[in-house]
């Protein structure tokens, strides 16, 4: 009945999430975040490099898991990025929450959409109705599954990564599990 | 007295404890009889990990009423300080203060460590009749997350069925 050592992704990865880069990557890194978290924020640095070195191999998959107690917009940031997602923009509006860490008050966040080409009525529509509330629940509860205790934390083709999140670490560890993977026959 | 090895396992009746919540509430252990108790034991108000551990359960407490579970927690700290704290975290549960005797529910319930005086990161879930049904101690430094918990309450629904 113990929690002790639980550490894998109790979602495996699917269709319902926002992934960036090839489907047919080796590696699946998956990252449960909070677009109000500075430590987050640092991370999203870390993987802009990570991910353009490591190139076509992994498949960043983006969950969320706002605090709302410490973070007061969180949610709000959240379910902007699965409104913008609707409209086939979630990875814009993601790194612009991320640009933006320190302005994520619904007025700000409006703004912001008017830069992404979307119908806006639509967007601020399903925000002001928190449309897209159950689904960040969702994101934010198989984290919790998972044995998420904080922001940011990342499994790695499903088991938990525990080392620095450092461009050298991250990217080490990558590495390393790509190692472990047979090259497929040509 | 020390508690060592001694943290209280399933199936014992949960200790009686009536502590400070304000300077002139206090609450006790009976109060959440007909209820579940999700216990929460750690080391200081304001330290790092527990913040977020119990920000965590602050954001979890609807998932927890659906098994009628309520978070209690529990520190050394004065109640000045959880005041400051609860404020200061948005934390929605009572944080009780273990203060004077200092210490003496920790070591009722074997998680009080002698040599630092603080309280151990550790958790218990007592059932509605008062009965301990799960306990856990975590490395002080490490957030024990929240699956542990939902794990087991989820157990003990399906056993009632």
């Amino acid at each position: 009945m113990s929690n002790q050592g639980k550490s894998s992704l109790a979602l495996p990865v699917g269709s319902r999430d926002h992934m960036l880069g090839s489907k047919d990557a080796l590696i699946t890194l998956v990252e449960y975040g909070d677009y109000e978290c500075p430590h987050c924020k640092a991370a999203h640095e870390v993987l802009k490099r990570v991910l353009g070195e490591l190139g076509g191999k992994v498949l960043f998959v983006f969950r969320h898991f706002p605090i709302s107690t410490v973070h007061p917009n969180a949610k709000t940031a959240a379910e902007a990025a699965e409104a913008a997602a609707s409209q086939g923009r979630f990875w814009e509006m993601h790194n612009i929450l991320f640009e933006n860490q320190d302005s994520l008050d619904i007025d700000s966040i409006k703004r912001y959409a008017t830069t992404l080409n979307m119908n806006l009525q639509r967007f601020e529509k399903e925000l002001l109705e928190h449309v897209h509330s159950q689904r960040v629940r969702e994101d934010f509860m198989s984290g919790v599954r998972s044995g998420v205790n904080g922001t940011p934390t990342f499994f790695i083709n499903g088991t938990r990564y525990w080392g620095a999140i450092t461009v050298d670490s991250l990217t080490k560890a990558l590495e390393g599990v790509l190692k472990t993977i047979p090259t497929r026959k040509e | 007295m020390s508690s060592k090895g001694t943290v209280l396992k399933p199936g014992t009746p949960a200790p009686h404890f009536e502590l400070k919540l304000s300077r002139d509430k206090k609450i006790s252990l009976k109060d959440y009889i007909g209820r579940k108790v999700i216990l929460v034991f750690y080391p200081a108000d304001f330290s790092p990990v527990c913040s977020d551990q119990l920000a965590l359960y602050n954001e979890l407490l609807p998932e927890f009423r659906r098994y009628n579970a309520e978070v209690v927690a529990i520190s050394v700290d004065s109640v000045w300080s959880h005041k400051a704290f609860a404020k200061d975290r948005k934390i929605s549960f009572p944080l009780l203060s273990d203060f004077e005797p200092k210490g003496a529910v920790s070591k009722l319930y074997g998680v009080y460590k002698e040599q630092s005086g603080y309280s151990e990161r550790a958790l218990f879930i007592i059932d509605e009749e008062g009965i301990i049904q799960w306990s856990y101690v975590s490395p002080t430094n490490v957030n024990p997350g929240a699956d542990g918990i939902l794990k087991t309450l989820e157990e003990l629904e399906s056993k009632k069925k």
